[in-house]
């Protein structure tokens, strides 16, 4: 797993620049194009994050997460989710800039090679924003009716989160 | 909904700080979360221009292209409304593979001119075809090759492997998939009376 782990990034990375290359692609001025781009989504994403850190820390400080974790934990013992985990599902398809900074604050206090880094790390590697591309995808043709489309999208979210823990039990024991 | 979700989180915050006596560590944390905020950004900058980069290159290679084709027949089983030759399909899966490249920048504008596309022939301009359901979830379980994000923010917290989780994503992804896709295939099915109507390939017969 490790080795596997270590050579996919380099080997991506190598492979499309050799690809670039192959083809004649200035791929410097393309890198340089592409950075630039990558840094407008940081600047975009920005005010939306500082917002959610600033709640979720407010949940955190206030003690109101605890009891939410409290609340939600019923549901962590039929779904096999761990209960520290479940403010992360719950946000997860609705605000991505809210589940990064609880993903940020389970790696925290967990640790990022603990049960629940792990589970949490594949929950977030494993999801997008739901809501979100309902919102755009539909929004951006004026579709009004989308029907069964949030339903089918929080099915696939359900089933990510408890294959998340699954599949850290099963690669990693627990 | 994101205005009363965060409303709400504010709000319940507070409350909870009066019953609990947390005032101060909520006022403290207010005054460093800002900061806070700008730390996790600052950590993923890096990595997220680096990645565009990268990806840029594959894009403008046409090796984006490439991976896109590979990925057509399963298209063909999937829309059945949708003819494999179209710009349709094409726009269709080039977006999925902007996905499976965390090419989120591209993936969006692409995926939008798959929905033009469709809405095109869709003969009820305000209602959803079973097609497009089924892209809209496609596009919500994120099917990503390496989890950049999630590697980056794993390494700035001191982790010893942080691409480990690799394979445990992929599997979880993958079923995550499969069950939004049945999923709205089964209700679409259901639902029989309404029929899909973007008519690409008419080869498989438009009414089924």
């Amino acid at each position: 797993m490790k080795i596997l782990g270590s050579v996919v990034l380099p080997l991506v990375i190598t492979a499309i620049v050799l690809f670039g290359l192959a083809k004649g692609v200035k791929i410097f001025d393309c890198f340089l194009e592409g950075a630039k781009e990558g840094l407008v989504t940081v600047k975009n994403i920005l005010p939306s994050v500082v917002g959610l850190v600033v709640a979720v820390g407010m949940l955190k400080a206030s003690g109101g997460l605890d009891i939410i974790v409290k609340l939600l934990s019923p549901l962590s013992g039929i779904t096999g989710i761990p209960e520290e985990i479940m403010p992360l599902a719950v946000l997860n398809p609705i605000s991505g800039g809210g589940a990064l900074s609880m993903y940020e604050l389970i790696l925290k206090e967990h640790g990022p090679d603990s049960y629940l880094g792990r589970v949490s790390s594949v929950m977030m590697g494993a999801t997008e924003t739901t809501f979100y591309a309902i919102a755009i995808y539909f929004g951006s043709v004026g579709i009004k009716k989308s029907r069964h489309t949030v339903f089918a999208g929080l099915v696939a979210d359900f089933t990510s989160f408890v294959a998340s823990a699954w599949t850290v039990r099963l690669f990693f024991g627990s | 909904m994101m205005n009363y979700i965060w409303g709400a989180m504010v709000v319940f915050s507070f409350i909870a700080a009066v019953f609990s006596g947390n005032m101060q560590t909520l006022s403290d944390s207010i005054v460093t979360s800002g900061q806070d905020a700008i730390n996790l950004i600052l950590k993923l900058t890096g990595m997220m221009c680096l990645w565009g980069g990268i990806m840029k290159i594959a894009e403008k290679s046409e090796l984006t292209l490439v991976i896109s084709k590979m990925l057509s027949p399963l298209f063909s089983v999937l829309y059945r409304n949708v003819d494999r030759k179209s710009k349709t399909a094409e726009a269709m899966s080039m977006n999925i593979t902007a996905n499976l490249l965390g090419l989120g920048n591209a993936a969006t504008p692409l995926g939008l001119e798959a929905m033009r596309r469709m809405q095109e022939a869709n003969p009820d301009k305000t209602k959803a075809t079973d097609d497009m359901i089924v892209f809209v979830v496609m596009n919500s379980a994120a099917m990503r090759l390496i989890p950049t994000t999630v590697a980056t923010l794993r390494t700035q917290f001191g982790s010893a492997s942080p691409m480990e989780i690799m394979p445990a994503t992929w599997v979880s992804t993958i079923l995550s998939l499969a069950a939004g896709v049945l999923t709205a295939k089964i209700i679409s099915r259901m639902m029989k009376k309404e029929i899909s109507v973007v008519r690409f390939g008419r080869k498989r017969g438009a009414v089924r």
